[in-house]
């Protein structure tokens, strides 16, 4: 069987009482795109910096590209490519020079940088602001400039924590087909984190992270396929009462309300509901059915919806941001 | 190794790129000096200069203290670019890459070193208009010295800097020890008889040797002999060896405080 390309075992860090992460297992195989998701604290970013030699991992192994990533970091620096989730670009030089001076640390020589950069930057469709100052970017293109640079000097490995953060819907998705462009062209294996459901999808393989434990693995499509059938959400004018009828009616016992809303699941459910709402007595208001997502799977497992604690970190990050641009 | 020059050489290449780009830098480095040059040479120079010393005037005494000083104050400045770089996140680009440390502290020292030199340079530019003439052959021997006390002092800059997380606190800091650095320095007046808590702490202090050899070599024949050896405090070979020690050993102490700072 072929080597995994990043080997993580039983790896936990504490910080004084706090477990941040908490005996993670897993593996990613070459070429794959792995996501890493999970809400604000989590432990992602953690479980990165551990995996890029920036933190020392309490206890536990990890290796990338065969290197351990406590013994050998210099082998694991050089093998991999890193975006950070705060900006790293120096913005008083141009995309240029900050692609040249990153490939001259990584060791290339000049006529190899000079070839790399020009590929690097068509990727992301930045050739033609090679020149300019980095001042004059925007959020979205900064973001290309940073992943651009990640793969500046051909790493086995790119990891990406929340690659899309605080930016639009629009160059959310653009960023996505860079990251599986880069993929197939490359052979780049890819680890990012986020914490949007919907473009974890994109990955072939996922781990759902909460509280430090790693609470699902799989691919997008096993993952929901657990959750069972579709999801039906459900309002009415008393869910107490609901819940107690599904019971007694249905045999569901699985419900969960969270917003004013009652989840549960059931096999096929554009036939369920007609059934459902001739039989419950209680007034229903709205319902809805849809096939499983992964922010059902996070409810099934977690009995939390990730959808609030999404908010209030992009919010912050967003405040964060703010002041950091004044202060420019 | 070749791989570790190309990283220092591409640092100190950042540092110069960083430094030209920056218009209100750039104005002050051509104004400040003239300031002190005006404010010492002139100022000082009419109310105490003439009356004290014959055959000699305040200015000659002065123009190696205001490079001197100059050159100093450049250096230890521009330490702040790890501050920046960290306050900007930029510092963790490089901290991640796979080369040692001490790449990146010599590249920055060497950074430093160069601007302030350059500026060094411009201020000599001057000289013909303070009564030395023009001689490229002062300038030759100026600028490695220049070089020298520029990097150990941009180095003690980068020492401050290894572990400070805002630009208010490394000014703070520097601004508490460019006075006595610089005024105990025997740069603004001469340190014929200083009282001994002053002797002291110009003995420890690396602008002292410096300002001593450029003025062994500005003033070299062109005073009396007697005003000349009254004025120079060591002999030029001294000079140099102290001013590279106290670099290197700082050097030493920043790359290992630089060391211990996580990404």
């Amino acid at each position: 069987m072929e080597e995994p390309i990043i080997e993580v075992k039983n790896l936990t860090k504490t910080f004084n009482d706090l477990t941040a992460v908490d005996d993670v297992s897993f593996s990613v195989k070459e070429g794959e795109v792995f996501g890493f998701l999970g809400p604000n604290g989590a432990g992602k970013t953690t479980t990165i910096k551990m995996l890029t030699t920036l933190l020392k991992p309490t206890a536990g192994a990890a290796k990338i590209a065969g290197f351990d990533v406590i013994s050998q970091k210099d082998q694991v620096r050089k093998s991999i490519g890193l975006v950070f989730q705060d900006q790293t670009l120096d913005e008083n030089l141009t995309a240029y020079e900050n692609l040249d001076f990153h490939g001259a640390l990584y060791g290339m020589d000049r006529a190899k940088r000079r070839e790399r950069i020009s590929q690097v930057l068509q990727m992301v469709e930045l050739a033609s602001r090679a020149k300019d100052i980095v001042k004059t970017f925007s959020g979205g293109m900064r973001r290309r400039l940073e992943i651009a640079r990640g793969l500046m000097h051909f790493p086995k490995v790119l990891f990406l924590d929340e690659p899309t953060l605080g930016l639009d819907p629009q160059t959310r998705a653009h960023i996505w087909n860079y990251i599986l462009e880069m993929q197939q062209k490359e052979r780049t294996t890819i680890f990012l984190t986020t914490h949007y459901m919907d473009e974890a999808e994109n990955a072939n393989q996922i781990a759902i992270i909460d509280k430090g434990k790693i609470i699902a693995l799989g691919t997008p499509l096993d993952l929901k396929k657990d959750v069972g059938g579709d999801v039906i959400n459900l309002k009415t004018e008393n869910n107490q009462n609901a819940a107690r009828e599904l019971a007694e009616f249905f045999g569901i016992t699985n419900t969960r309300e969270t917003d004013g809303l009652l989840h549960f699941e059931v096999k096929d459910g554009s036939r369920f509901v007609p059934e459902l709402i001739k039989k419950l007595t209680v007034h229903v208001e709205e319902v809805n059915v849809h096939g499983p997502t992964l922010d059902d799977v996070f409810l099934a497992k977690t009995g939390r919806a990730l959808r609030d604690e999404e908010i209030s970190q992009t919010e912050s990050w967003r405040e964060r941001h703010r002041l950091r641009s004044r202060r420019n | 190794m070749r791989k570790n020059w190309e990283a220092i050489r591409i640092i100190w290449l950042r540092e110069l790129l960083r430094f030209w780009r920056d218009r209100s830098r750039i104005a002050g480095f051509f104004i400040q000096p003239l300031v002190f040059l005006f404010i010492f040479g002139a100022g000082i120079a009419s109310s105490i200069g003439r009356a004290q010393v014959t055959g000699f005037n305040y200015m000659q005494f002065i123009y190696p203290g205001v490079i001197g000083m100059t050159v100093m104050i450049t250096a230890i400045f521009s330490g702040i670019s790890i501050v920046w770089d960290r306050e900007f996140g930029f510092l963790r680009e490089i901290l991640v890459a796979p080369i040692p440390r001490w790449t990146i502290v010599l590249g920055k020292a060497l950074g430093g070193a160069t601007v302030a030199t350059i500026q060094g340079t411009i201020l000599f530019l001057l000289s013909p208009f303070l009564g030395f003439g023009f001689d490229i052959l002062l300038l030759l021997k100026l600028i490695p010295l220049m070089l020298l006390l520029s990097f150990s002092v941009t180095s003690f800059g980068i020492l401050v800097a290894s572990r400070m997380t805002s630009q208010q606190g490394f000014q703070f800091i520097v601004q508490a020890l460019i006075f006595p650095m610089i005024f105990l320095s025997g740069a603004i007046f001469p340190l014929t008889n200083p009282p001994l808590w002053m002797k002291v702490i110009a003995t420890i202090d690396p602008v002292t040797y410096g300002v001593d050899a450029f003025r062994q070599i500005l003033l070299k024949g062109r005073v009396a002999p007697a005003i000349f050896s009254e004025l120079i405090l060591h002999n030029l070979a001294y000079d140099i060896l102290l001013v590279a020690i106290f670099g290197l050993v700082i050097l030493v102490f920043a790359t290992y405080s630089f060391s211990q700072t996580e990404a």
